[in-house]
């Protein structure tokens, strides 16, 4: 009895915190339960959602990635830029393949020089947040067209706005990726034995950079989102992300020991930090309080999920 | 066989009913062994005996699941460690030599116990090693860095920190797994002054001819049980192997379906293979419905020719056919397309993702018979490994169920299953039943059996000879990357090939 009980515990540990959380913000706060609060939070996440979705793959995969908020910043200066010049469309159509090239690039570093993802990803990282400084010329670029400005802004019927449903089509694509299909298997077999796959025939290269790539083209997408949100192109967009991006999949569970995750996990873990974010918010507490809050739920999840994991 | 015993000698070190199960395999069973001061005492066994798991439960690298340990008079309670151990007196020296590497030799003996003025190492600990090195005459520069060391000096350092911890008792794993002849010679030397010295020696290994120079008191294992311990004095090569091998009464093999017409043509055909990983020069070849087996020990190389016949390693020179037609330098996933898998022989290791379940498991070389662009086609699949673990009898019979949940015996058939997804021609099966219990045994015996019966071809890679013998038509002994010989199975002596075996073994440990 006990023995399913610290199973559930741990196999549930975030979920638990999330209801926890959620049932106490609405009886402390009112202001909580009404959905516009909820569409506000999926809102103001959706850029952390989409880049912390497609970062589960990679770590399931047994890879990590550090760069993901300096390929947001390229790909949305690129935007930008290009808006700026006069081509909106084109540039919102064009950050995600930005997004996707670099990824392509991080996946090649990593697997063609058997570098550690983790170091390797801190140097693109490097990199391309030089890059984004460089498109910008280190300069605010104003992109406040409509045309550029309703991915970011925009709602259908003035309710759902456009990146919460880019966001969950995003989330539907992976999830699909990584269920149903032959690919997502394999991200699993490379994550959790890579010997046991390549004696299985699979391609464990390219599985690898293909989950790089997925979440560079992420990158990109939340990169033309966050960019079209706030009307201009700055270097610095983003940073920290790739941060929170990390936190919310380990937060949810997925192993960083590769082979074991789940993208539902993910989508629970970036929650449960936006509901610890917008709680602080409703109830006006000083923000350091809302940092040392984050970190110890942080760590409280993980201990949870690791308890039974040493037997 | 009768062992004398000397209720006089007080002994430093006595273990009675010791147990040990991982996961559902039980490998060590009520084993006693009791241990003198100033005695070499020999563990030797088969492979999966439980030799070395006696000594790490002794070393406290494996928790006990029952039994006593007795230190010097005092039993030891629970939460046994290596540091508890070396407290204790006792010191493990792994096969896998457990330093590090960038640091001296001096740094490496005293890891842990440098002596400290405020956390300032003091330079005393050049002094307190040339002492100790003075005590050995080792001749190591304690300034050397570690990892410029050869593997017998490493070994030498292992004992130094043994010796700086004031070890009484000091197990060796396979110490000479990786050494030279001479560097055999000068270890036996080091032990044999090591017993004058006092300390107590547990010797793991399976040259028979080491045991029989150097020990004084041998104790044998068989399949996780004690059968005796013996004076060395007065024992022969020949008594130490059938107290080893025993007559194993709890196996029978089903019956072999009829080796194929001579006329039939080879499915696979092997032809002057040779390898970089030590596979110098066999050919063979397996016809339809034939089942090969390959004898050897550890180290033999018999895993290396089936990794190379599969793909998985390159071959350097000769030609590997199937169907007459070359498959060497072919990929693992076109290999597998055309229908030749291995089943390897380490399963958590190369066989099976123990993070996911069954089902994703045994399909994972396979998705393209189950998939339409990439897309999987659950039903079918499902369909698919039910049918699989219908045949093989995997309890329990849920597809979704983590593999890491299973019992050994039940993985194992996992993984067989994962091989025989796609109605495979040729099927290398590298060590099938280690590790399994007889009802799985039985169960994968039968298995290859009725592969052979539907015509697929099969190579047999088992380091348990009764095993070969009983289940494939014939055999060759497989040492230092070579073929022995070939023995026909229904009339050959498993004895007569396991003392040919030692021999050969012997011959080069000793050269």
């Amino acid at each position: 009895m006990t023995d399913t009980l610290t199973r559930i515990l741990r196999d549930y540990a975030a979920l638990i915190i999330l209801i926890v959380l959620a049932v106490t913000l609405s009886i402390v706060s009112p202001n909580f339960l009404r959905p516009q609060n909820f569409l506000n939070i999926l809102n103001q996440n959706a850029p952390l959602l989409i880049i912390a979705v497609a970062l589960t793959p990679v770590i399931i995969a047994g890879g990590f990635d550090i760069s993901t908020a300096s390929i947001l910043a390229v790909a949305g200066c690129s935007a930008a830029w290009l808006a700026a010049a006069g081509h909106p469309y084109l540039g919102i159509v064009l950050a995600p393949f930005i997004g996707l090239a670099l990824g392509i690039v991080n996946g090649l570093i990593i697997t063609g020089f058997r570098v550690h993802a983790f170091l390797a990803t801190i140097a693109t990282g490097m990199v391309f947040r030089g890059i984004a400084v460089r498109i910008t010329d280190g300069q605010l670029i104003s992109a406040r067209m409509e045309e550029f400005s309703w991915l970011g802004r925009g709602r259908i019927f003035d309710t759902v706005h456009i990146a919460v449903l880019v966001m969950i089509v995003c989330v539907a694509i992976i999830a699909f990726l990584l269920n149903r299909t032959a690919y997502g298997r394999y991200v699993f077999a490379v994550g959790g034995n890579e010997e046991a796959a390549l004696l299985s025939g699979l391609p464990n290269r390219i599985v690898r950079i293909a989950t790089f790539a997925g979440v560079g083209m992420a990158a990109g997408i939340a990169g033309a989102i966050t960019v079209s949100r706030t009307g201009q192109g700055q270097p610095l967009v983003g940073e920290g992300l790739e941060f929170d991006a990390i936190a919310a999949v380990i937060l949810g569970g997925t192993s960083v020991f590769g082979g074991e995750g789940a993208i539902w996990r993910t989508v629970v873990g970036v929650l449960l930090l936006a509901l610890i974010n917008n709680g602080f918010n409703l109830l006006n507490v000083d923000p350091f309080v809302k940092d040392i809050t984050t970190g110890s739920v942080i760590i409280l999840a993980i201990a949870l999920g690791a308890a039974n994991r040493s037997r | 066989m009768a062992g004398l015993s000397q209720p006089t000698v007080m002994p430093i070190v006595t273990m009675t009913g010791i147990d040990k199960r991982f996961g559902g395999i039980q490998s060590l069973r009520g084993v006693d062994l009791d241990l003198r001061p100033g005695e070499i005492h020999a563990l030797i066994g088969e492979n999966g005996a439980g030799k070395s798991t006696l000594g790490k439960v002794l070393g406290g690298y494996h928790p006990r699941d029952g039994g006593e340990i007795i230190v010097a008079g005092e039993p030891v309670g629970p939460g046994w460690s290596p540091r508890r151990a070396l407290d204790a007196g006792i010191a493990m020296i792994q096969q896998e030599l457990a330093m590090v590497p960038g640091l001296s030799v001096q740094d490496n003996v005293f890891l842990g116990i440098e002596t400290r003025r405020l956390g300032v190492l003091a330079r005393d600990n050049a002094a307190r090693y040339r002492e100790l090195e003075a005590r050995t005459g080792y001749g190591i520069p304690g300034e050397a860095r570690l990892g410029d060391l050869r593997v017998a000096d490493r070994q030498k350092v292992e004992i130094l920190r043994a010796l700086a911890r004031e070890a009484r008792v000091i197990i060796m794993d396979e110490p000479t797994s990786s050494l030279s002849a001479s560097d055999i010679e000068r270890l036996h030397g080091t032990m044999r002054a090591l017993r004058e010295a006092g300390h107590t020696i547990v010797y793991v290994t399976h040259f028979l001819e080491h045991v029989l120079d150097v020990t004084d008191r041998i104790t044998v294992l068989r399949n996780g049980e004690k059968v005796t311990t013996v004076e060395t004095a007065g024992q022969s090569r020949k008594g130490l192997v059938e107290a080893m091998i025993g007559h194993s009464v709890d196996v029978s093999y089903p019956e072999r379906p009829p080796l194929p017409a001579r006329t039939t043509p080879a499915v696979l055909d092997v032809a002057g293979l040779e390898t970089d990983t030590g596979v110098r020069g066999v050919d063979f070849s397996i016809r339809p419905g034939e089942i090969l087996g390959l004898i050897g020990l550890v180290g033999s190389g018999r895993s290396e020719i089936a990794r190379a016949v599969a793909g998985v390693d390159p071959v350097r020179a000769g030609a590997v056919r199937l169907d007459g037609e070359p498959i060497t330098g072919l990929s693992q996933r076109e290999i597998i397309r055309r229908r030749l898998v291995l089943v390897p022989e380490e399963r958590r290791a190369q066989g099976l993702v123990m993070t996911a379940p069954v089902q994703d498991n045994m399909s994972l070389p396979h998705l393209k018979l189950y998939s339409h662009l990439g897309v999987i086609s659950p039903a079918r699949e499902r369909a698919r490994v039910a049918e699989l673990m219908d045949r093989l009898n995997v309890v329990p019979r849920r597809p979704r169920q983590k593999v890491s949940t299973l019992s050994g015996g039940n993985q194992q058939k996992v993984l067989i299953g994962k091989w025989l997804m796609a109605e495979p021609r040729v099927v290398i099966l590298d060590e099938p039943t280690k590790g399994v219990d007889v009802g799985a045994r039985r169960m994968i015996n039968e298995t290859i059996m009725a592969l052979a019966e539907a015509g697929t071809a099969i190579l047999l890679i088992s380091s348990e000879i009764e095993e070969v013998l009983g289940l494939a038509h014939r055999a060759y002994l497989v040492n230092d990357g070579r073929f022995l010989q070939e023995v026909a199975c229904d009339t050959a002596d498993g004895d007569a090939i396991l003392h040919r075996l030692f021999e050969t073994e012997d011959t080069k440990a000793t050269a």
